[in-house]
């Protein structure tokens, strides 16, 4: 390690050293509250690494400018915040069901509408989940600290690529502006992914969504001679319209499978204190930063509290969590919105356990004290 | 004349959606024609559209081909193009698609005059969703949402194109195949974005609803609509009112987008290596 590795960065600026660490090399973007510094770092830093950055007229032409780039062969990302996210979800549809690989950040601002574009919140948990229409998978890393903003951009760098998919890294506003030193990893300890590639016989026509058994389909970029046709309508394997119901319902469903079916390398979590704890704190974000604190406390005053920290939303954590639970007599979620991520705590522990709700959403962090009351109370 | 249209063609995809009468297949094959006379490797052609008609085109032609979301094909293919400039991009769309929906990705695109050619499959309708008034409806013709007859200015594509920052702006009919293969053509080859404003008749919604008669008659009446910017200067004011002017409209240099993102490349030492 050497002392230029180390630096003292913002939330932002680590989500653009991650990105290109990840290799991304093209950026389509358009200023908004509080993601505004990842458009201006990335302005500055790709063109010096020959990679391609562009303003664009609106989120809706970002996210449409980079799924193109990715068709181009382009690792390719856009950040945007809440009223941002809201018009990125057309061609968010589009990039899921055409499996095109690609990244957006979503610095999470209060809403609804204009909301409050300076403050914290965690209002998109279920935007980021169900924000574009029809039934569609999603995967979705929200990380708690600078280092981890990093390490956190690389995942959705790899699980794009892998997965052929879009994916989504949703900080919230603490996270995004905080600053904390961080220790950027050497290029050989980055382990990246890269889409794969098919392996044609002679004569062999390309297939742009014919899937292996794992699922996923490979992928040919554009220009490399394959000429095959992408459409946002259902298709078949060639790519090409198709209505045939049975095709459709293939179609549909694997998008889901095939997220389902790697479930457990894209489900990322932190367990704290959980082994003998009888109450249990699911938190993520900056939030989970004051649970932890919440969680010690409580142990000081005798009281066996724990933390499960989800670091992917989703694909959820379904099992970690029901087993965690299964030992817990309460459980608490803070979180900054009005109760979207307990809704899905409450769906996976049933009735088995009460589920306490500790939610703010007066644009200000939610402070240990209303974690520890939360915990201590009956 | 003579080609192998089916070089250019995915024959598996035909029949196409296309009614009788529509000008759509016209302008497809005059693109196809240009392309034929560029030879451009097939492999390095890219064809963008978005929804509508005219957005189907792409589907039968044997090139890398991008269907993409209402509107929004213009952004799409600015990725495509940034990513790879190599690629030779073509953008199909309508006027609905490219005026309404896609308005705002249409005037930022000519603002950028990033190199690729636009060509608006434009017939005053939106024909697949069954004849709705569109923005280059003329004012008074009928539209299934405005069957008392539009009360609203029509856009001028070109007009649009031009006060936008586009570099090449043209005007032609499905009618003149022939004048329509060479605007085609010099759009294609010029440096910079290109727009071509390429009217095609909808007979069954347009025609019907406006009793406008068929594909000829509908023909007859846009060439009575317009004239030709050649002969412009032997026309009164008078007979060149309320009249569109059809061939090349408007041509300028100015830098293109790719070229002044190398030089910025090359100005602040993209040699830099990755972290």
């Amino acid at each position: 390690m050497t002392t230029q590795n180390v630096k003292f960065l913002a939330g932002n600026e680590a989500c653009v050293e991650g990105a290109l660490a990840a290799g991304c090399r093209f950026f389509a973007g358009y200023p908004i509250s509080p993601s505004s510094e990842i458009a201006e770092k990335m302005s500055g830093r790709l063109p010096k690494l020959g990679g391609k950055f562009i303003q664009m007229e609106d989120e809706i032409a970002s996210m449409g400018a980079i799924i193109g780039a990715s068709l181009a062969g382009a690792k390719a990302m856009t950040a945007t915040s809440g009223p941002g996210f809201s018009l990125m979800q057309e061609n968010i549809g589009y990039a899921m069901m055409a499996e095109i690989p690609c990244v957006v950040v979503n610095v999470m601002r209060g809403g609804p509408s204009t909301g409050n574009p300076t403050g914290p919140s965690q209002s998109d948990v279920m935007q980021s989940r169900w924000g574009t229409h029809g039934d569609h998978p999603a995967i979705v890393l929200t990380p708690n600290s600078i280092s981890e903003v990093f390490e956190a951009t690389v995942h959705c760098f790899n699980f794009a690529e892998k997965m052929r998919t879009v994916t989504f890294l949703a900080m919230d506003e603490i996270v995004a502006h905080m600053r904390e030193k961080i220790v950027i990893p050497a290029k050989d300890d980055i382990k990246l992914v890269e889409r794969k590639r098919p392996h044609l016989q002679p004569g062999e026509t390309f297939k742009p969504f014919a899937p292996d058994a794992d699922l996923i389909p490979p992928w040919m970029n554009y220009g490399e001679g394959a000429r095959y046709h992408v459409t946002g309508l259902d298709h078949d394997a060639t790519g090409f319209p198709s209505g045939a119901a049975d095709n459709q319902e293939t179609l549909h469903r694997r998008l889901l499978d095939k997220i389902e079916l790697h479930k457990d390398e894209l489900t990322l979590f932190e367990e704290h204190r959980l082994e003998d704890a009888d109450v249990l704190v699911v938190a993520y974000g900056s939030t989970s930063r004051s649970a932890k604190r919440a969680v010690e406390e409580a142990r000081a005053k005798g009281v066996k509290a724990g933390l499960f920290r989800p670091i992917t939303l989703y694909p959820i954590a379904e099992k970690q969590i029901e087993c965690a639970a299964s030992k817990a007599k309460k459980i608490v979620v803070p979180e900054m919105n009005l109760g979207q991520y307990r809704l899905e705590v409450e769906r996976i522990v049933g009735r088995s356990v009460p589920v306490v709700g500790v939610h703010r959403v007066n644009g200000e962090p939610i402070a240990p004290s209303l974690i520890l009351s939360a915990i201590l109370g009956d | 004349m003579s080609m192998d249209y089916f070089q250019y063609l995915r024959k598996d995809r035909m029949p196409h959606i296309w009614c009788p009468g529509c000008g759509h297949g016209t302008i497809m094959k005059s693109l196809l024609r240009a392309l034929d006379k560029l030879k451009w490797p097939q492999d390095d052609v890219v064809v963008v559209s978005g929804i509508g008609c005219s957005s189907r085109t792409p589907g039968y032609l044997d090139f890398n081909t991008l269907h993409t979301t209402h509107g929004r094909a213009l952004a799409f293919a600015q990725g495509v193009k940034v990513a790879n400039p190599k690629l030779k991009v073509i953008v199909i769309s309508g006027d609905g698609d490219a005026m309404a929906i896609g308005g705002n990705h249409f005037i930022h695109a000519c603002r950028r005059n990033m190199d690729m050619t636009l060509i608006v499959f434009n017939n005053n309708i939106y024909g697949m969703t069954g004849g709705q008034a569109s923005p280059t409806t003329f004012t008074g013709s009928k539209g299934t949402t405005a069957p008392y007859g539009a009360i609203e200015q029509p856009f001028d594509v070109c007009n649009m194109a031009q006060a936008s920052g586009a570099t090449f702006v043209a005007r032609a009919l499905d009618l003149d195949a022939v004048a329509m293969d060479r605007i085609i053509l010099a759009g294609l080859q010029n440096k910079g974005f290109s727009v071509v404003d390429a009217w095609s008749q909808c007979t069954t919604y347009f025609g019907r609803q406006n009793k406008w008669g068929d594909a000829s008659d509908m023909m007859d009446r846009y060439k009575g609509m317009t004239y030709n910017v050649r002969t412009a200067d032997k026309m009164t004011e008078e007979e060149k009112a309320d009249k569109y002017p059809l061939g090349v409209l408007f041509q300028a240099t100015r830098p293109e987008w790719c070229e002044e993102y190398d030089k910025l490349i090359a100005r602040v030492g993209g040699g830099e290596k990755a972290p």
